[in-house]
């Protein structure tokens, strides 16, 4: 067994041990079952509309609730990965954990990359499935499906990935405290660039468009997440997708080769930049 | 005899040996560290021997853990080099070599005492499976405790676990920041007894120790640190002298500064004579403390 899956294998074995599985399962649990409530209610309450055309109240429920659900995977799951990370180095340094552990034979390198590798297998794992109840329960109660089944899901791994790699990122360089402040905020400025987008694109002002735009590429999970939204209801037309697109889980943002090229350089640059800065830190 | 009172095997003719041809356990040479305009080493030298243990001791911010983590590659200096058996400090042949014991460390409060070292075992290599495990607890005296989670171990028993821990893979040199610090006397005689056995395997130990007396006991050269350089490296004998001749009579202690161990039996024969009752004779010697205090006082 190599340092890198040793170390992976003991990031999830603290997991089990520390019961994190078990508080995150009871939460999620409870988090489903409201959704379930609300998606049946949702789909319950829904007024016949005689527009016809390209307007259907059904469809706009439907992706709505599948856009609620991404949101909450990708929020439940950015939670999860920034309290896995957030001491990984920095943290653990000072509180003499990473000491006896870096002096073995491994490379910092290994060390790092079983962080991430531990870390980032809990969480890609936990938003595929959580996004994928989410889509079953819509379509029990709803009887749709996502215009793209797995596209979101694709998008939503690579989402969280890229969170884990920044939060190891900040790890090196930060307190725990100061890295989970960093990393809420960095989230938190991925949600308002995503309604910037929306905002902008509803209002046809280019230079909001333009800066959540902007946002996007420094933060692509933010960008991920958008493109997750937008495959949810891509076949949508007319007035229907008008006022998907006016919601809180609208996007004008279509996945593209460019943007997924452009997100896994990214993450390479996060790792580099991250195994530099572990390998001249003094510890 | 206070002096000569390091009968746990001080200074027992390891020196005295004959120059090892493999390289040294630890070489540092003009060994320099900076942390922003902080100077905590600067230029200092120092040897290890395989199988010698050697003290290390100095006052607070003196730089003896910024030397051991440069040594085991957790800091890297600014000047100088410092090397474990020829490899550099750091590298993964140096690491392979060495065992560490951290002054401030913690074990993850979750794993077993056993779950411990069967970690340290996979990131070690090593192949000694489950009696490595049980002999190194057993060692340690915590056999009793291999299935205790450490977050309900005592503080003494997590040092004993981390001793325990810089054992795993069968280092050939063990560095020890402050070992004892968190024993009771009974644990600290025991450490005391494995560094003894320890250097009879052959193992080369570097131990940074606040203790002197426990240094003086065990280790067959100290070197003493002041300021980020090296104030005095010797034998304990050699670091210390003669400091008199101490005779309680009936009269009360009377002092000789002058006299060595070879005026003793002079000096007793004359008292005696002059029908003076002896109770006790000490031959006087300055302890390492002394030594410590005039290496630190001329730096």
């Amino acid at each position: 067994m190599t340092a890198t899956l040793i170390i992976a294998r003991h990031v999830l074995q603290e997991s089990v041990r520390r019961r994190v599985f078990v508080v995150v399962l009871v939460l999620t649990l409870a988090f489903l079952g409201l959704f379930t409530l609300a998606t049946v209610e949702a789909f319950k309450a829904q007024t016949p509309f005689g527009g016809g055309g390209t307007f259907s109240p059904h469809a706009i429920t439907a992706v709505t609730l599948f856009g609620l659900g991404v949101f909450s995977a990708l929020f439940l799951a950015t939670v999860l990965a920034v309290f896995l990370t957030l001491g990984a180095v920095r943290g653990d340094a000072e509180r003499g954990l990473l000491q006896p552990l870096v002096v073995r034979p491994l490379g910092r390198r290994e060390f790092l990359l079983g962080r991430f590798v531990g870390a980032g297998a809990v969480c890609i794992g936990y938003i595929v499935i959580l996004y994928a109840v989410v889509v079953l329960i819509v379509h029990q109660a709803g009887g749709r499906w996502p215009d793209h089944v797995f596209g979101p899901g694709l998008a939503l791994a690579g989402a969280i990935t890229i969170l884990v790699a920044l939060s190891l990122l900040g790890s090196v360089f930060m307190s725990a405290t100061a890295n989970g402040i960093a990393m809420f905020m960095l989230y938190g400025a991925g949600l308002v660039a995503g309604l910037l987008a929306s905002i902008g694109a509803a209002l046809g002002v280019h230079s909001v468009q333009t800066i959540a735009h902007d946002i996007a590429i420094a933060l692509p999970f933010e960008g991920l997440y958008q493109a997750a939204l937008h495959a949810l209801g891509s076949n949508q037309t007319g007035l229907t997708q008008v006022l998907v697109n006016l919601g809180p889980f609208g996007s004008s943002h279509p996945n593209s080769v460019a943007f997924d090229v452009w997100a896994a350089f990214y993450l390479a640059v996060v790792a580099l930049l991250a195994t530099v800065g572990f390998e001249r830190r003094d510890l | 005899m206070a002096a000569d009172d390091r009968s746990e095997g001080a200074g027992q003719g390891l020196l005295d040996r004959p120059e090892p041809t493999e390289p040294a356990a630890l070489l540092a040479t003009g060994l320099g560290k900076r942390y922003g305009s902080v100077v905590a080493l600067d230029g200092v030298g120092l040897s290890v021997r395989p199988g010698e243990l050697v003290g290390l001791v100095g006052a607070n911010g003196a730089g003896k853990s910024t030397l051991v983590k440069i040594a085991c590659g957790l800091v890297r200096p600014t000047s100088g080099t410092a090397t474990i058996y020829g490899h550099p400090a750091g590298s993964r042949e140096a690491r392979q070599k060495l065992g560490y014991l951290a002054e401030l460390f913690r074990f993850p409060g979750w794993c077993t005492a056993s779950e411990v070292l069967a970690l340290h075992q996979r990131l070690a290599g090593s192949p000694g499976g489950t009696s490595e495990r049980a002999e190194l607890l057993e060692l340690v005296d915590l056999s009793d405790v291999a299935n205790r989670r450490v977050e309900g171990m005592s503080k003494g028993m997590q040092q004993r676990l981390g001793i325990a821990q810089a054992l795993v893979g069968e280092p050939k040199l063990l560095l020890l920041d402050e070992p004892t610090s968190a024993l009771d006397p009974a644990g600290r005689r025991a450490i005391r007894g494995l560094l003894l056995q320890l250097r009879e395997r052959g193992i080369a130990v570097l131990l940074n120790s606040h203790l002197l007396g426990e240094v003086e006991r065990v280790c067959d050269r100290v070197v003493i640190l002041a300021r980020g350089r090296v104030a005095a490296d010797g034998r304990p004998n050699e670091l210390t002298h003669a400091g008199g001749v101490e005779i309680q009579t009936g009269d009360g202690v009377r002092r000789f500064p002058q006299a060595s161990r070879e005026d003793v039996p002079r000096i007793v024969g004359e008292l005696v004579a002059r029908g003076v009752d002896i109770y006790e004779v000490t031959v006087v010697r300055s302890t390492l403390e002394d030594a410590y205090l005039e290496a630190v006082d001329r730096s």
